[in-house]
């Protein structure tokens, strides 16, 4: 590290350590963090949610919440440039130093044209015409391989897809010819085929502009194929830090190495066609939005198209594809939670199109857990209200007691104390939310749980937790499953079976070895391959 | 857009002749008449009277003759004002009540939106809790104890300013202030409580961390999205602003269409308060369609069709 000439080091942050102040008293979200880049250097700063990643980087850029305070040291190219003013900073930031953010969705503004907001950098740092930044703007998406440039130029975010917002971020973040590319997990929010693209994109860039990238992010599998240098973060701290080779050959450290090893594992045999079949689906069909009528035209939408499937006893099903592939809607749908064509056969009788009372005395036997573990659980009610309810609809018969014990019991197969049954959502962590999520659903002692990308939320390690707790459920309560996830490593790891959407349509299933080692379509290879072979994707690139 | 603009105009059709239906059968369900004085007329003139404004016909051939008329454009005699016909008074207040309302509802939109955003970008310091304050002082003291002291403070106490009357730029001063009052206030809140929300954004983040002037980030950027509340709300706004000069006409002495209607509504001047009845009413719903038809102009997501 010190044979690097001053030159050369392009970013360093020396000591870095960044409070908050919050109503519960200070919290120390980094304490004490070195690390530097090099040019034309692509480093990674790994680390699971809340160690203190991100944190640094909008110490470094002035972009801390109000109440954050930063101490230190930043310096670019030797300047220090930690809590400059802003008038000062922003000479650098969008010029020298750029950076892209996690949530492609919401960092354009929705009331600007593309060529809008990707003008306004240009023209406050480079000083360019409104016709100049315009052609600027045109090589640029050109750069970054947008589809129909011109006509992009005069789009709103609104109208394009999370991949090609990305790729305008990209483009912005390079119009100034920056020396530093900050890259806050800037594929996160994206399926794995676009998260590949985009890498791709970055790593050919870089190639061809020579800047440095510091690449922050939680997915181990993409610092493997894209960074030369790693720091691992646990807690606001630095655990370690060296080549990507040696942190991932030889790690030093116990908590680099269960990163590493927090890849879901293990597989699941399949069930005898003997098994008794619980769910089924025959050409379920389900179609958005509203016939045309009077002086209004027609926009209906068929989001799932035709699709059967059937559920054993003890059978996971994994469901995988894209955002979009409708994958979320079958699951409601099969659970009459959307309205749907065609028949949904559960225990030998079609319930499709029951009215709510007639489905009531079915919904037990049907639950479904969701991918938001922030958003599914009502803040206002205590964990045993929330895992409780359930038990007064389905069986009012029961008294104050004996539903205390169900939800105690069922708490406890969650591997949650008793003792936390007061206590309200906010003050659990995510992986702990998503445990009452599925104690609200076992409680009822159902046949059938979908799970809606019920591990997406989580980082790898509690994602394994998770894991590890649905499989032991399954075997102990004898539960089907319907695994709904865009996360192909989880779902090999979960389900006996696979069956992968696109565009509405199942276009190849059957059990899971045989889509994993085998793929038949193109499509699932494409998948595959993004998923489990980046690096091949990044070095053909 | 267009068609979407014909549908709401066609569905304000309904609403406006509900609002007639109610506002005339509740006249007549109120006791007394527009002939009642304090000393009883003799029975014949009292008959006379009423066969020449129609009133001795059945209540409901009187509610088909007056819809009718309605749909030729004819409001009727006035009972009160002997000799006029009603649209000709409301032709005479209304220019002055749009001024009133118009100049209160930029005041409430620009002074609002100002001090809605000083106190988002200073929040929780002095200067936000003082915004604070004004806008709960605004939102809670009616029109009709600001108007009074404010008439009592600089028009009578002070001498700075004319009690009443209209057209001059300082006689619109108090009555334009008294009206603005609760309407700044809310503004106020709407676009602190947005700003504040649109300030912590993530597009906002992207502006500043691409080094934009603070200026432009927060005038382009916070506040073109935090002003979308504040229009939605300024349909609510208009009808609170009619009201709003009923009261404040009356105080300050103005010729504007509200103390038509507050004479009319005390001497029972039936067709008086129809017509500012259905004048109110298409007026509300007019805005209330520019303003979501202005939403969709400024945010480019809003598509009605």
């Amino acid at each position: 590290m010190t044979d690097q000439t001053n030159q050369d080091r392009v970013f360093e942050v020396d000591d870095i350590h960044v409070t908050f102040d919050t109503p519960d008293g200070k919290v120390e979200a980094v304490r004490g963090v070195s690390l530097h880049v090099d040019r034309g250097e692509t480093v990674a700063v790994v680390g699971e949610s809340g160690s203190g990643k991100s944190q640094i980087m909008m110490a470094a850029m002035g972009l801390l919440a109000s109440n954050g305070r930063a101490v230190g040291a930043v310096r670019y190219r030797g300047q220090n440039i930690l809590n400059l003013p802003p008038g000062q900073l922003n000479k650098l930031r969008g010029a020298k130093i750029t950076m892209i953010f996690q949530e492609p969705m919401t960092s354009l503004d929705p009331l600007y044209t593309i060529e809008d907001q990707l003008s306004e950098p240009l023209r406050v740092h480079g000083g360019l015409t409104r016709a100049q930044a315009s052609a600027r703007v045109l090589e640029l998406l050109r750069l970054v391989r947008i589809p129909d440039p011109e006509r992009r130029m005069k789009s709103y975010p609104y109208e394009m897809s999370g991949g090609q917002r990305q790729r305008v971020m990209i483009a912005m973040a390079l119009a100034n010819d920056p020396d530093l590319l900050i890259a806050d997990e800037p594929t996160t929010a994206l399926d794995v085929t676009i998260q590949a693209e985009i890498l791709r994109l970055l790593a050919e860039l870089q190639r061809k502009l020579g800047m440095s990238i510091l690449f922050i992010t939680h997915d181990l599998g993409i610092v493997e194929a894209f960074a030369d240098r790693v720091y691992v973060m646990r807690q606001g701290r630095l655990e370690e830090d060296g080549p990507t080779a040696r942190i991932f050959h030889a790690p030093a450290t116990d908590y680099t190495r269960m990163l590493l090893a927090a890849e879901p594992e293990g597989e699941k045999p399949p069930v005898p066609d003997s098994a008794p079949v619980l769910l089924q689906g025959q050409d379920v069909e389900i179609t958005f939005g509203k016939p045309g009528g009077f002086l209004s035209k027609s926009n209906l939408f068929k989001a799932v198209k035709g699709v059967d499937l059937t559920l054993r006893e003890k059978q996971t099903i994994g469901v995988v594809g894209e955002s979009g592939s409708g994958k979320s809607t079958l699951g409601r749908g099969l659970l009459q939670l959307l309205p749907a064509a065609g028949r949904v056969i559960y225990l030998g009788r079609d319930i499709n199109g029951l009215t709510r009372q007639a489905m009531k005395q079915h919904r037990d036997g049907l639950q479904m857990v969701f991918q938001d573990p922030y958003g599914s659980l009502s803040p206002r009610m205590t964990v045993s209200e929330i895992v409780t309810e359930g038990l007064l609809v389905h069986e009012p018969g029961l008294t104050r007691k004996e539903r205390a014990a169900r939800a105690a019991q069922a708490l406890e197969d969650v591997g949650l104390s008793g003792a936390m049954r007061n206590r309200f959502p906010h003050e659990f962590s995510g992986g702990q939310r998503q445990r009452i999520a599925i104690a609200r659903a076992v409680v009822l002692r159902p046949r059938v749980i979908v799970l809606d990308e019920p591990t997406s939320a989580l980082d790898r390690s509690v994602q394994k937790q998770v894991i590890d707790l649905l499989r032991g459920l399954q075997e102990e309560h004898a539960l089907s499953y319907i695994f709904i996830s865009h996360d192909l490593a989880v779902v090999r790891a979960m389900s006996d079976y696979v069956m992968v959407m696109k565009e509405g349509k199942i276009v190849e299933e059957g059990p899971t070895a045989q889509i994993f080692d085998a793929p038949q379509q193109e499509y699932t290879h494409s998948l595959m391959r993004a998923a489990f072979d980046l690096k091949s994707l990044l070095d053909a690139g | 857009m267009f068609s979407y603009a014909i549908r709401r105009l066609l569905g304000a059709v309904p609403t406006i002749f509900l609002i007639v239906t109610a506002a005339f059968f509740m006249m007549r369900v109120a006791p007394g008449g527009p002939f009642d004085q304090e000393r009883t007329l003799e029975a014949t003139v009292m008959e006379n009277l009423n066969r020449t404004f129609g009133l001795d016909k059945p209540l409901w051939e009187q509610y088909a003759m007056y819809l009718g008329n309605l749909l030729r454009g004819d409001m009727g005699p006035s009972f009160i004002y002997r000799d006029m016909r009603v649209h000709e008074i409301l032709a005479e207040g209304l220019p002055v009540s749009m001024q009133l309302g118009a100049t209160a509802l930029v005041l409430a939109l620009v002074v609002g939106s100002a001090l809605g955003t000083v106190a988002a970008l200073r929040q929780n310091s002095r200067t936000d809790f003082a915004v604070i304050a004004v806008a709960t002082f605004g939102i809670t003291v009616p029109n009709f104890v600001v108007a009074p002291v404010l008439s009592l403070v600089f028009a009578v106490m002070l001498g700075w300013l004319p009690a009443q009357g209209w057209g001059d730029w300082n006689q619109m001063l108090l009555p334009v202030i008294a009206l603005a009052l609760p309407q700044v206030a809310i503004v106020a809140r709407l676009i602190r409580g947005s700003m504040i929300e649109a300030l912590r954004s993530d597009h906002v983040r992207t502006a500043r961390a691409y080094g934009l002037p603070a200026r432009m980030v927060v005038v382009k950027h916070a506040l073109r999205a935090a002003i979308l509340p504040a229009v939605s709300y300024m349909g609510p706004a208009a009808a609170a602003l009619l009201t709003g000069s009923i009261v404040v006409e009356q105080v300050f002495n103005l010729p504007g269409i509200g103390r038509y209607f507050v004479n009319g509504a005390l001497n029972r001047d039936y067709t008086l308060v129809m017509g500012t009845v259905v004048i109110v009413a298409t007026f509300v719903v007019v805005f209330n369609l520019i303003v979501d038809l202005l939403y969709a102009v400024l945010d480019p997501r809003v598509r009605y069709d």
